[in-house]
């Protein structure tokens, strides 16, 4: 996810493909060293939609289609001091 | 002879000045379209609504690739999307991180004793998500507000001159953070009594659009099953 872009495409390939997945570490890396959060839409044991946020390339599960990089999160509003 | 001298190189000069001004304004003005060109180069990050419209659109389709057919439906009709709480599972109550949960953080006003037990064996808090506002998280039982969690997602690279995500970005961010690590992203933060940035009276009558909106789909499969089923009279 893009500020003025919304979602760009960084890498593509097949985690099964030794050359392909090692690309696909570097994309993944890379995105993390630059501070992002990295999430993987899952589907719940009950059948609901939701995001695993993962902190390495092992914790993507194997048969996940794709993986989003976002900002990581900040604060919004400063707190309120007494 | 002096003075004429003086008063010929006085016309000199009047002369070349007003001869040469054309040039010189022409030339000014190629450098200052010059000069604004290259810093428009260098900056691409003016506002571009087209720009924005697009990124726009693209995030709303990765978006509705995300989350469930019903979520999207409620984000495109009502312009925010609810979340329930994950520390207190909806149709199931996870104990594992409950003190983190909204109802279990220390209310000012006394929510956390109110809040304890309320709809047992579902969610016992939700969340509203907007789009560029604090998260609301509020009491589905009573309606009652909880808490805002003021957060952004800036993007410091500012890749367009903003380090702001489209609408629908903002929104994917905070739901893909919300069924990720609730706790995490609560704990980053900022907490504050309701109120504070969005208006509980809008946030009220959005909790009475979307019990209205859910009521309006939830009798519209059987409304459609009934006149399936029924015969006209004649």
């Amino acid at each position: 996810m893009k500020p003025g872009h919304g979602e760009i495409v960084l890498a593509e390939g097949d985690v099964e493909v030794p050359e392909q997945e090692r690309e696909l570490i570097e994309a993944f890396r890379r995105e993390l060293d630059a501070g992002m959060w990295a999430a993987v839409p899952t589907e719940s044991r009950g059948g609901r939609r939701e995001a695993e946020l993962v902190k390495s390339f092992d914790e993507v599960p194997r048969d996940a289609e794709r993986v989003i990089f976002f900002p990581r999160a900040a604060g919004g509003a400063p707190r309120t001091t007494r | 002879m002096a003075l004429s001298l003086g008063t010929a190189a006085i016309i000199l000069v009047v002369l070349l000045w007003e001869l040469s001004r054309p040039r010189l304004r022409s030339a000014v003005g190629r450098a200052r379209e010059r000069w604004s060109a290259r810093w428009r180069a260098a900056d691409p990050g003016g506002y571009d609504p087209g720009r924005e419209r697009r990124a726009e659109q693209r995030a709303r389709a990765l978006l509705r690739s995300c989350v469930d057919e019903r979520d999207w439906a409620m984000y495109r009709d009502l312009g925010f999307l609810r979340v329930w709480g994950g520390l207190g599972e909806h149709g199931e109550t996870r104990r594992r991180g409950a003190e983190s949960a909204p109802w279990g953080a220390a209310q000012p006003d006394g929510a956390e004793s109110r809040a304890d037990g309320v709809l047992d064996g579902e969610a016992r808090y939700a969340y509203l998500i907007y789009p560029h506002k604090p998260i609301v998280a509020y009491l589905p039982g009573t309606g009652e507000l909880l808490s805002e969690y003021c957060v952004a997602f800036p993007d410091d690279s500012k890749p367009y001159g903003s380090s702001r995500l489209p609408d629908s970005d903002d929104v994917l961010a905070k739901w893909m953070a919300l069924t990720g690590d609730e706790r995490r992203l609560l704990a980053d933060a900022n907490m504050h009594l309701p109120g504070r940035q969005v208006d509980p009276d809008r946030v009220r009558r959005d909790l009475a659009r979307l019990a209205q909106w859910e009521r309006e789909r939830t009798s519209r499969p059987a409304r459609a099953s009934r006149s399936a089923g029924s015969v006209r009279a004649a």
